[in-house]
């Protein structure tokens, strides 16, 4: 039997950072193959709305809907700061079932690093490493909360790569970002579009 | 995956293993070995209060981890990681209060026996101290877990903790204390009530504690 095909669906969506509504009447849905952008200035709301979409907060009005199961790359990577990156990781590919760490981390480039702490990482580095985490976990859909910010242009192709193959394989990614990716077929929007008009009434 | 997170968690608190987690037990001792110095040598009055003195040195222990035991991951994203694959935030909480138990219960049993020897307690109190920390310690963690998950997302968290802890620890240190004025062993079926009860409750008062720290 094969696994049903992955969705991953808006209806209606609000979204509030403490009192102050981000945004409002949002709805999208993607189905298997699906990649969509998804871009805002800094605070206008592209982490909440990915935090909301994981099942992580509840929105304010609205639902998600969501067919399998999900990997999130977040700024908080969960990798332990104390441990060495290949422990760190090994953790999750535990947990994950990951049968090949050693082949996961030198498609990231990591392969040098796992005697590294993970807090004497870069910026680059730790994102890489939250990337194989990410793919550690064979999830059809893929939330990425700023995958490129931080990575050398090198590392900003990978990523790309990693979506499209990602997409190939019938996954479906939302990826939050400010900077472009190269992925074909990519719908996007910007999260400015759904924010309310300072004119408006108190959204319920 | 429980036991995989049972690990990763020891790994963390242990003495020795863990960073700085020795820490609760030598403070244990250090209290045990300097309040003879602050009393005097009257071996009379240190075996009336020395097991006071070692039930309040325990409580304490038992709050100097708190400010790593939650917020640290909270910070981290390593409960929300985990919460994408499946495992609920009462699950982590059971989970991490054995840990944090585990951590700290043990090694100071094992500390009360140099540290009574110190405060010249001897006998049935011993016994009655030993027990009475065996049953104690647990709800104590428990405390102390609600306590560390309630606070975690707070700024002035630390100072907090304090003040919340002493309210909810004394139940367990009039019956724990007690039982060791009147040496009555009675006494020490409450301590293991109370503790019971706390532990029973931990889990699912951190959970939700961790919930709603996500939501701001």
């Amino acid at each position: 039997m094969q696994a049903p095909s992955p969705i991953l669906a808006a209806e209606n969506l609000a979204c509030r950072r403490g009192e102050r509504l981000l945004f409002r009447k949002l709805s999208f849905r993607l189905e298997a193959g699906a990649a969509c952008h998804v871009t805002g200035a800094n605070g206008a709301g592209k982490t909440t709305l990915i935090r909301a979409l994981a099942g992580l907060t509840t929105p304010y009005a609205g639902e998600v809907r969501r067919l399998g199961k999900l990997a999130l790359l977040a700024e908080r990577t969960g990798l332990d700061p104390d441990l060495p990156l290949g422990r760190a990781l090994a953790f999750w590919f535990a947990l994950d079932g990951v049968a090949d760490p050693e082949t996961m981390m030198a498609q990231l480039r990591l392969s040098g690093l796992a005697e590294v702490p993970v807090r004497y990482l870069s910026t680059g580095q730790l994102k890489r490493a939250a990337l194989a985490r990410v793919l550690g976990q064979a999830a059809p859909v893929w939330l990425l909360d700023e995958p490129l910010s931080g990575l050398d242009t090198a590392s900003q192709g990978l990523v790309s790569e990693l979506v499209r193959a990602h997409c190939a394989e019938g996954g479906i990614a939302l990826i939050a970002s400010h900077q472009p990716l190269d992925v074909p077929d990519m719908t996007s929007f910007a999260i400015e579009d759904f924010a309310p008009a300072e004119t408006e009434e108190d959204y319920a | 995956m429980i036991l995989a997170l049972l690990r990763r968690d020891l790994a963390q608190f242990f003495p020795f293993t863990g960073s700085g987690a020795a820490l609760p037990v030598v403070f244990f001792v250090a209290v045990a070995m300097l309040f003879p110095f602050a009393v005097g040598p009257d071996a009379n009055l240190m075996a009336r209060t020395g097991g006071g003195v070692v039930w309040i040195a325990a409580l304490l222990a038992a709050i100097l981890p708190l400010e790593k035991l939650v917020a640290r991951d909270i910070a981290l994203g390593f409960f929300d990681q985990l919460r994408l694959r499946g495992v609920t935030e009462e699950a982590m909480m059971a989970v991490r209060l054995l840990a944090h138990w585990l951590s700290f219960g043990p090694p100071l049993l094992l500390a009360t026996f140099p540290s009574s020897a110190l405060l010249k307690i001897e006998g049935e109190s011993f016994s009655i101290l030993l027990l009475g920390l065996l049953a104690g310690t647990p709800g104590l963690a428990a405390i102390g877990l609600m306590i560390a998950a309630l606070t975690a997302s707070l700024r002035a968290g630390a100072a907090l903790s304090g003040l919340l802890l002493i309210p909810l620890a004394l139940p367990i240190l009039i019956f724990g204390a007690g039982a060791l004025a009147r040496l009555d062993p009675v006494s020490l079926g409450f301590v293991g009530a109370i503790s019971l009860g706390l532990v029973a409750i931990a889990p699912f008062a951190a959970g939700a504690a961790i919930r709603a720290a996500r939501e701001n």
